[in-house]
């Protein structure tokens, strides 16, 4: 099962490194939505640098929400589904693999948005060690249902609005809990992030553990 | 072309039979028992004054709307365990009436809130996981209205709603995590220990009238759902026979 789940991550990645889609079309969007908060909320006022987490966060989603179609738009064309299916490996390694791929393109995404906040905003990141798990956890969270949601989608003729609607309603815990966990990683309160830590890791956890079974049956219809 | 076997057959089906009849007719006097009981017979409260009755029928719209949430989740289960139609249309029909009953709930509590709290909207914990409900249902149901096959529609809309009621906890829990962080008590919290006798009646009853409409509704809207499938089924039937009718000779299906 891993072995095929690494495959399926090599192939996604391959592919991303050698189409460049997600470097030359969501990476720009991503920085697109920081400077359109800039816009939206006075930068001189201070409430930019006060909704940063807020705003990432939703940066993030909105985003993930693009390589989560991305993933699976790969495999829609020249019947490639099909021969996914007939490939004979594992449907929970497929799963794994795509979630793999979907959370390192996320992680260099937010790797990519926190230095732009950094640099746009002024913001300061706070205590880097609550910072770098709640993004491991929260990654994995938005990686694991988002793939599960993806594959479900995909194919569809409304695929494109179809998973905006199922997924964001599912992340709205992710959003909370890696907003406040960033928040308190900014504040002198640091023990109060933890506790959303360990939520986002449940919450990864059990969407990975769904996901390995539902998959399957999922790729299948679709 | 006008098929009589057909609409003869929807004209004898209906979705009501007399063990519902009765259900409906005991519903509405229920209803206006409860109406009479929350408006009129029951006391003003201490801090409310006559907002609270609107809680009469809040109460119970909210529990049967997350009652109806649990048995689309227990409905879309059984589906994948047993394949059986039955429980697809379970979880189907009880879908689409805790949707309207989460809808109402939002509308009723904005009311409440409007004298109670001065603004219709406040980032409660209760209300804002009920939206959240309201939003994850819709996705369900978009699911379901998708166009596909019986058994790849059950099975879809059946994964989507086993997960249902995890995300509706999920939710629930993070979002009043959330909230409890800038507020203390909730509602229920300052209410229950002032609740009257009278009250605590007038609210078991609403409680049991509108779980009575709540399965009055969701057996009308499961047998409605039966009959379509059944018309779709009759309908493929007839193309077919035409069909066929049409490759024995031209003679046979001229007029």
């Amino acid at each position: 099962m891993l072995r095929d789940a690494w495959l399926i991550t090599r192939k996604d990645l391959r592919i991303e490194v050698r189409s460049r889609i997600a470097l030359n079309q969501i990476a720009p969007f991503a920085l697109l939505m920081l400077i359109l908060f800039a816009f939206a909320l006075d930068p001189d006022s201070g409430v930019l640098d006060r909704a940063t987490p807020g705003l990432y966060w939703v940066a993030v989603l909105f985003s993930a929400l693009l390589a989560i179609q991305r993933a699976f738009a790969l495999e829609s064309s020249d019947g490639n589904r099909d021969a996914l299916r007939l490939s004979g490996l594992d449907p929970a390694g497929i799963y794994l693999g795509k979630v793999l791929s979907i959370a390192t393109q996320l992680a260099l995404l937010e790797v990519l948005l926190g230095t732009g906040v950094v640099l746009l905003y002024g913001s300061h990141g706070g205590n880097w060690l609550l910072v770098i798990a709640t993004c491991v956890a929260a990654t994995a969270g938005i990686a694991a249902a988002g793939t599960l949601y993806g594959v479900l989608a995909a194919g569809l003729r409304v695929r494109e609005t179809l998973l905006p609607l199922l997924l964001l309603p599912v992340l709205a815990p992710v959003l909370i809990g890696s907003t406040r966990a960033f928040e308190a990683a900014r504040s002198d309160t640091i023990d109060q992030g933890w506790p959303w830590v360990g939520l986002l890791a449940v919450f990864a956890v059990a969407y990975m553990v769904f996901g390995m079974f539902g998959f399957g049956p999922l790729l299948e219809e679709s | 072309m006008d098929t009589p076997n057909t609409k003869s057959e929807v004209e004898s089906v209906g979705t009501g039979s007399r063990a519902t009849r009765i259900l409906g007719v005991a519903t509405i006097m229920g209803l206006a028992l409860a109406a009479y009981m929350a408006l009129v017979s029951s006391p003003q409260d201490e801090n409310m004054g006559d907002v609270v009755r609107i809680l009469y029928i809040h109460v119970p719209i909210v529990t049967m709307a997350y009652v109806g949430c649990g048995l689309t989740s227990l409905g879309s289960v059984m589906y994948l365990w047993k394949k059986s139609q039955w429980w697809d249309i379970t979880a189907a029909a009880s879908a689409e009436v805790a949707m309207v009953f989460t809808a109402l709930t939002l509308v009723i509590g904005m009311i409440w809130g409007r004298p109670t709290w001065g603004v219709w909207w406040v980032w409660d914990a209760r209300l804002t996981s009920t939206a959240m409900l309201l939003l994850l249902l819709l996705g369900y149901l978009a699911v379901r209205r998708l166009q596909a096959d019986a058994a790849t529609r059950s099975k879809r809309s059946a994964i989507v709603g086993l997960l249902l009621f995890p995300n509706v906890i999920i939710v629930n829990r993070s979002v009043t995590w959330w909230r409890s962080i800038h507020q203390g008590t909730t509602i229920l919290n300052t209410l229950k220990p002032k609740i009257h006798d009278q009250m605590a009646v007038t609210l078991v009853v609403a409680m049991v009238v509108v779980a009575m409409l709540f399965v009055w509704l969701v057996i009308h809207r499961w047998r409605l759902t039966w009959i379509e499938t059944q018309l779709d089924a009759h309908e493929l039937d007839l193309a077919i026979a035409e069909r066929r009718a049409e490759a024995t000779g031209p003679a046979e299906t001229a007029p």
